[in-house]
């Protein structure tokens, strides 16, 4: 696969978020069956399809336990709930609910996280959460997925609804300048290369490609990390060299991809959110930076790696 | 009559102590040991509108039980109202039970909701509350039992707040309140209700006509909540009896 058979072409004209709310409102006039739980956090961009939907648009006002359990009480009746919250607030504070109300119920919901791991970089550690992805890890039959654009966002929202199962969302402030995904939970080759393979997620999908201009090395996109498409790695390999950059906590989907490789020795660097808090507000520049995601740090580790010796 | 004889079709209050022993090999402690005991028995046999048959009915009453801990007495109520195999009593916290410690939804028909970690049953009761009304069911009963203890997490606040502010008059609470939580409840766990707007009820929860009628109360546009006071562990059950009615 190409970068010619991707969706679409152009640079979005709105944020995942902004998507994520026009969307989920047309769904909800469409599909009975859907409901909203929120938890005052945009709760202005649904006032009016809350108005007509009254009792399936439902906002618990500043409750995030109370959030996540009322989507494991709504999907209970048989209702697809899509609860949402910012990252932290949504998957670490409410995590109990996360775990006890949704899957030791044995009922899904859609969770719509937004924030990222640091977009509210003015807000400090406690609008951040790099680690969420890494607990959701840990429960068993989550879908993730990590769109990097508006068009991706909203096409995994899609096909999330539509399904049954536990699905968590996580968008960000953070856009690549065009969609490559064609299907939900399916890698795309970007690049093809020599040296190795540089698998970037989300929105780390530009930075990565400016950071690999003149590298050799095959680059592929994924949108989705639970499950994470190894066989698109296994079955693209040339060199094994792989490269691992996410949007959050490094590392967070290593043992997903060694396991993939388990039948070839291979090199593994994964790069991402680094684990030390920074105490920094300032641009999200400077948090690239910091955690050497930014295209200067990216190309700098990923040619260390593929020439040790130099 | 012996265990061998016991059948939904025969069975009834008086046999539950013997069921409870099936699980409990507990010759010494009286069901009474069991505070949510009679409670369970005035739902299951005069309140709730719901059967072995109906367990996937849209349209069933709903019973939750949030205080997860100590379910033999809810375990020998779904027996001998037909829920569930009184054989399978005594395979309890086997390997290959359907009945732990504290109950699975994923293990036994009709048992709404899986609980164990205080806290978490009556936000999801909110939750199938909101949802049933969005579907037009809003005549199906949602009762939740919560231990007076177990209201000690903050959850349950955030639930009875938003409970009420949303009307959800299909929602009952039961707390059984044997007065074992740490810091006590000043001015008594109804108060915490009412002032959020619930109607409430204290009775004595060893009563099944008190407790019948509590339940049976009407309380159109917000919900309720019935406080079944019993004794406190190694108290005496009928000086509290005495002293609640």
């Amino acid at each position: 696969m190409s970068a010619s058979s991707t969706l679409a072409e152009s640079t979005p004209v709105d944020t995942m978020r902004e998507r994520f709310g026009a969307v989920t409102t047309e769904i909800l006039d469409r599909d009975d069956s859907v409901a909203l739980v929120l938890a005052d956090i945009s709760a202005d961009r649904f006032r009016s399809v809350a108005k007509r939907h009254p009792d399936r648009v439902v906002n618990m006002g500043i409750r995030e336990q109370l959030l996540v359990s009322v989507g494991g009480g709504l999907a209970l009746t048989g209702l697809r709930p899509i609860v949402h919250s910012y990252a932290p607030f949504l998957v670490e504070r409410a995590f109990e609910q996360v775990k006890l109300d949704l899957g030791h119920q044995g009922v899904g919901a859609v969770l719509v996280s937004i924030g990222g791991s640091y977009d509210r970089v003015e807000s400090g550690r406690t609008h951040q959460a790099p680690g969420d992805v890494a607990a959701i890890g840990t429960l068993p039959g989550w879908t993730v997925h990590v769109p990097g654009h508006a068009d991706e966002a909203e096409l995994l929202l899609r096909s999330a609804v539509a399904d049954s199962g536990r699905v968590y969302l996580r968008l960000s402030e953070r856009t690549n300048g065009r969609a490559q995904l064609a299907r939900p939970g399916r890698a795309v080759r970007v690049r093809t290369g020599r040296r190795g393979t540089v698998v970037a997620v989300g929105a780390m999908l530009d930075p990565v490609l400016d950071a690999t201009g003149d590298v050799d090395v095959t680059v592929l996109y994924a949108a989705t990390v639970r499950p994470f498409d190894t066989h698109a790695v296994r079955s693209t390999l040339a060199e094994p060299n792989v490269v691992l950059v996410e949007p959050y906590l490094a590392g967070t989907s290593s043992h997903l991809l060694t396991d993939g490789l388990r039948d070839t020795p291979h090199r593994l660097l994964a790069l991402g959110v680094r684990d030390a808090e920074l105490h920094r507000y300032g641009a999200v520049e400077d948090h690239d930076q910091a955690h050497g995601l930014d295209p200067a740090g990216l190309r700098r580790d990923i040619t260390r790696f593929l020439d040790p010796a130099a | 009559m012996t265990v061998a004889t016991i059948t939904p079709s025969t069975a009834g209050y008086t046999d539950l102590p013997s069921l409870i022993r099936q699980m409990s090999g507990d010759e010494k402690h009286e069901p009474s040991a069991h505070s949510t005991l009679d409670v369970l028995w005035v739902l299951y046999d005069r309140i709730l509108d719901v059967t072995p048959e109906r367990v996937d009915d849209p349209a069933r009453d709903r019973f939750i039980l949030s205080k997860g801990h100590g379910p033999m007495a809810y375990y020998a109520v779904l027996a001998v109202k037909g829920f569930l195999p009184v054989d399978a009593l005594r395979t309890f916290t086997g390997v290959d039970s359907p009945l732990g410690t504290h109950p699975d939804r994923l293990l036994i028909p009709g048992v709404e909701v899986s609980s164990g970690s205080l806290g978490h049953g009556l936000p999801l009761s909110v939750g199938i509350a909101l949802g049933l009304r969005a579907q037009g069911l809003g005549d199906s009963r949602i009762v939740c039992l919560v231990g007076d203890a177990e209201l000690d997490e903050g959850s349950n606040h955030e639930a009875i707040a938003v409970a009420r502010a949303f009307g959800l008059d299909a929602l009952t609470v039961v707390v059984i309140d044997n007065d074992t939580a740490t810091h006590g409840w000043p001015d008594g766990i109804a108060n915490r209700f009412a002032v959020e707007g619930w109607a409430t009820a204290d009775v004595y929860g060893r009563d099944h006509e008190q407790l019948a009628a509590a339940l049976s109360l009407s309380h159109a546009g917000r919900p309720n909540v019935v406080v079944a006071h019993v004794e406190s562990p190694g108290e005496d059950v009928d000086s509290l009896g005495e002293a609640v009615a």
